[in-house]
């Protein structure tokens, strides 16, 4: 596994979103404090999992880091390239390099667009390839996350949830990134399904050295998949460190309070925590 | 709500000044002959048509003629064109017929459409929303004309059951007021009667389906009180708005066609004439007022819907 | 009827008529829940678990569905029962709790109106201001702080947890003796979420209410369960004990289930075991066991539908539906030290 010099780092990232009032014209009172200055990295070739729960800001410090949002404030080095604060235009030959995988499949996938257009649209408009050999890409494409080859001609109605989020992923690699965003991945799925999911991104990232940002609510999902985990709560990170570090020795309250309210699927042991908590 | 108050003031004086200003201007750049000259008459002398325009001000830039026909619509000496009568006055005259023409079609529009819809909604699917239906999109397609004249030729000339014109005012005597604007009244409901059924029954079928409805029906409240209480009362809302901007738009002389072909002298048949003569002054007035209108009913309109749904609060900011 | 069984279901059957065909989506579901008991019912989507909640209330009665079998509330049979013998249940005897307490509530009547409607459509002598006092009260049963204040604010002014608990409050608020809790902390927050499970395991564990909860988190099921119904393609696979259920698990899918759960308090494996496939449409069935294109341990005798009977010796009450023999089953679903239908890589 590659380790070593950050694919991505962010420093201090900070974004509000502006509460206006006022009598005849809006002045800013006050603001949301969605991301109040967040620092990670992430090495090559990894996996940071960012869990928090509702409104911690975490999908917000995906958008942002990836500048669909413009920070606020702060830095965000890209293969050692600042980003923050870039104008479309000189983001778009960067977009190639970091993709972004959604949380609902149902709302992610242009319900009008065939398969096949969905997983060739970003090929197309990068000028990657065009005419058979996109078609051949896409078909390659679909087989590598598990789908058939007559699904190329299919609208995504057509599919289950895993299935949609297999096309998203489709679309997602198509440019062989370096980095993949994963916004609540599998949140919206079947448990059984969850763990196909899981799995084909473990094996992608394996296959094309891919590096990941896993953002979900499910911190056992997220240890799972991640080297190293960072606890977001109202905006901030509240711990950062690797998996097994967060999980097993936290330090932080919230990160406690967080684990302990992780519901543990075996009676005995639940029993005995129960039992635990109700003689102290 | 004092930001709100504010904030309509502010945009009402704006929409009033665009609305005067773009017809001014409509009718300045259409191709039309100058007024002076139609005041004139026939056998105009040059001298004569130079002397109006001097009175009337027209050898004036057109900024400041827009700025003197303002001022004179608020002073109340605003004279018309045409017969050269004061055109507040002429308005004021006409406000009677425009608005009981207005208010009386919204009480049957609204009465019959929401109990259509309702109708509809509570047995869709069955012959009565089916018939309803074909009912609803007739009154929609049908044009207005065609309706009053249908009307007329059937009600008022092959059976002479009601009065083919006029407006009786409403103090002289309430029975042929009534008698006179039934016609108009139907003539105008049928189409917004079709169009806010539909509505209704739409709303009314997402609403049934909204888990809030379960949630009444697992309590054990009885079909009834959850379409009146539950389904009813959320469907109303987008209905409420709805009528809202079609009442102020109809208020102020809206129903031209109606007012035209029953002659019912309001201010909707006097923008007609206007029209047809190439009035201005009229034409501006009624259209400020009429704006007017709009503006206030689309404020009022939002006062209703914040009360309606406790999610919606005026003035405060998103939360 | 099993003897002391509050509610009963048996060869419950609910299909649907669609454009492609008619959609079974639960097939012969039989259950007892005794009074003051916690029945579980675990499975994915399309598996039957809220058709099967929602029968029970008739919830699911339109001009489409076909509604067979019995479902029995001490001697009143549910499913034919007339509208008005519904209403009578409905909240009285059995109280509902739905998954999204965004949406469960009506946006524009206050929060404490709407339980005292839910009181006075039972007891029209209640009056308003008592209907009030005893809003108060409930609200303040379920841990929501300044109740008193709080029963006149509207829903989108409590938070979702706060909302579940009022529902749950509203659903208890003439003292039922059942309380159907469909998915109730899917849509919460794990930290919300342990708050409310804590609620519900308190309040059956302190009135008795017979409990019915449809989950698809085995969590939560492990936390307040005392019997559990597994669930797949509208039909029941497994069915028994919460220890029988977790310790000794006779049907694969269980083994999936249970496989892919991923626990915080052991070593991570390297790669999560997984189901392959996805369940089936409701309209095309495998003959047979509908497990059968998914599981690794089908054999000869799958194509036949497998009965759901008890085969575990000494365990009358944990039945299952497949042909494996108890030896087979504990041999087979031992991977990689642990619980799960495929081993692990």
């Amino acid at each position: 596994m590659a380790g070593g010099e950050p694919l991505v780092e962010v420093t201090d990232l900070v974004k509000h979103f502006p509460i206006k009032q006022g009598l005849l014209i809006d002045r800013e009172v006050d603001q949301v404090r969605a991301v109040d200055g967040v620092s990670f990295s992430v090495p090559r070739g990894q996996t940071l999992g960012l869990v928090g729960e509702s409104g911690s800001g975490k999908s917000t410090v995906c958008r942002a880091m990836l500048q669909l949002l413009a920070p606020t404030s702060g830095s965000v080095r890209f293969e050692g390239q600042e980003i923050a604060g870039l104008s479309r235009r000189q983001m778009r030959p960067l977009r190639r390099e970091m993709q972004m995988i959604f949380q609902d499949p149902y709302a992610s996938l242009n319900p009008r667009k065939r398969v096949g257009q969905i997983v060739g649209e970003p090929l197309k408009l990068q000028g990657v390839a065009s005419g058979a050999d996109l078609r051949k890409q896409v078909r390659e494409l679909l087989d590598r996350v598990g789908l058939a080859a007559e699904h190329y001609d299919r609208y995504p109605h057509e599919f289950s949830g895993g299935q949609r989020q297999r096309i998203g992923i489709a679309r997602a690699i198509a440019l062989k990134p370096k980095l993949v965003v994963a916004d609540e991945p599998v949140s919206a799925l079947d448990v059984s399904i969850q763990a196909q999911i899981v799995n084909l991104l473990d094996d992608l990232q394996d296959e094309l050295g891919l590096t990941y940002l896993f953002v979900a609510h499910d911190i056992g999902v997220v240890r799972h998949i991640s080297d190293r985990i960072a606890v977001m709560h109202h905006g901030k990170i509240v711990e950062q460190g690797t998996a097994d570090q967060v999980c097993e020795h936290p330090s932080d309250d919230y990160t406690k309070k967080l684990l302990a309210a992780v519901p543990i699927p075996d009676p005995r042991e639940s029993r005995a925590r129960r039992a635990a908590a109700g003689s102290t | 709500m004092a930001r709100f108050v504010v904030r309509r003031l502010a945009g009402m004086v704006l929409v009033l000044f665009a609305v005067s200003v773009l017809t001014f201007a409509i009718f300045n750049l259409i191709p039309n002959s100058p007024p002076a000259q139609r005041l004139a008459g026939k056998n105009a002398t040059p001298t004569l048509v130079k002397s109006i325009e001097k009175d009337w001000g027209f050898d004036e830039p057109l900024p400041v003629q827009y700025f003197e026909t303002m001022k004179k619509i608020f002073t109340g000496e605003l004279i018309s064109y045409g017969d050269q009568l004061n055109v507040d006055e002429r308005i004021v005259e006409g406000i009677p017929a425009s608005f009981s023409l207005a208010i009386g079609a919204a009480v049957i529009w609204l009465s019959f459409g929401i109990l259509f819809g309702f109708l509809s909604a509570t047995r869709a699917g069955g012959w009565l929303d089916r018939a309803l239906t074909v009912g609803s999109v007739g009154g929609i397609s049908i044009p207005v004309f065609l309706i009053a004249t249908l009307f007329l030729y059937f009600l008022t000339y092959k059976i002479e059951l009601f009065p083919a014109s006029g407006y009786v005012p409403l103090l002289e005597d309430p029975i042929q007021w009534a008698y006179h604007l039934l016609l108009p009244w139907f003539t105008l409901a049928i189409l917004n009667i079709g169009f806010y059924s539909r509505v209704l029954r739409s709303n009314m079928l997402d609403v049934m389906r909204e888990d809030y409805v379960r949630t009444a029906r697992a309590k054990g409240l009885d079909e009834r009180r959850i379409m009146i209480r539950h389904v009813l009362r959320n469907s109303l809302i987008p209905i409420i708005t709805l009528f809202g901007l079609d009442f102020g738009a109809t208020l102020f002389g809206g129903a031209i066609i109606t007012e035209v072909i029953f002659s019912l002298g309001g201010v909707g048949q006097y923008a007609a004439e206007s029209i047809t003569n190439l009035d201005l002054p009229p034409l501006l007035a009624i259209t400020i007022f009429g704006a007017f209108f709009v503006v206030l009913f689309n404020a009022l309109t939002d006062v209703v819907y914040a009360y309606l749904d406790p999610r919606i609060r005026l003035g405060s900011s998103a939360r | 009827m099993s003897p002391g069984a509050l509610l009963s279901a048996r060869d419950l059957r609910v299909g649907f008529a669609t454009e492609g065909g008619l959609l079974q989506a639960v097939d012969g579901v039989n259950f007892d829940l005794a009074g003051g008991e916690v029945l579980a019912i675990v499975g994915e989507s399309g598996s039957g678990k809220s058709v099967t909640a929602q029968t029970i209330l008739g919830l699911t009665r339109s001009p489409n569905a076909e509604i067979g079998g019995s479902v029995k509330l001490g001697e009143v049979e549910l499913l034919d029962a007339s509208d008005a013998e519904l209403r009578k249940v409905r909240g009285e005897r059995i109280g509902m709790v739905f998954q999204d307490p965004m949406t469960s509530f009506n946006p524009v009547y206050r929060l404490g109106d709407q339980i005292v409607e839910a009181i006075r459509a039972h007891r029209g002598d209640v009056s308003k201001t008592e209907g009030r006092a005893r809003a108060v009260e409930l609200l303040d049963s379920v841990g929501i702080p300044d109740a008193e204040r709080r029963v006149d604010d509207y829903p989108h002014e409590f938070s979702g947890g706060m909302r579940q608990r009022a529902m749950i409050a509203m659903a208890l608020a003439l003292e039922p003796e059942v309380l159907i809790a469909d998915e109730p902390t899917t849509a919460l927050d794990v930290t919300i979420q342990a708050q409310v499970l804590h609620l519900l395991e308190r309040l059956n564990r302190e009135r008795g209410v017979a409990t019915i909860l449809i989950t698809h988190d085995l969590g939560v099921v492990a936390e307040v369960a005392d019997r559990v119904m597994v669930m797949y393609a509208g039909r029941v696979v497994e069915e028994g004990t919460l220890d029988e259920i977790f310790y000794d698990p006779q049907h694969p899918y269980t083994w999936g289930l249970l496989g892919s759960l991923t626990r915080l308090d052991r070593p991570r494996p390297k790669r999560l075991p997984q189901i392959s496939g996805a369940p089936p449409s409701l309209l095309s069935l495998p003959q047979g066991c509908s497990f059968r294109p998914r599981c690794p341990h089908e054999f000869s005798k799958c194509p036949q539908m497998p009965p759901l009977e008890a085969r575990v010796p000494d365990s009358s009450s944990h039945c299952d539906r497949c042909w494996l023999s108890p030896e087979q089953k504990r041999a087979k679903r031992e991977v990689g030290g642990r619980i799960g239908l495929e081993a692990p890589a």
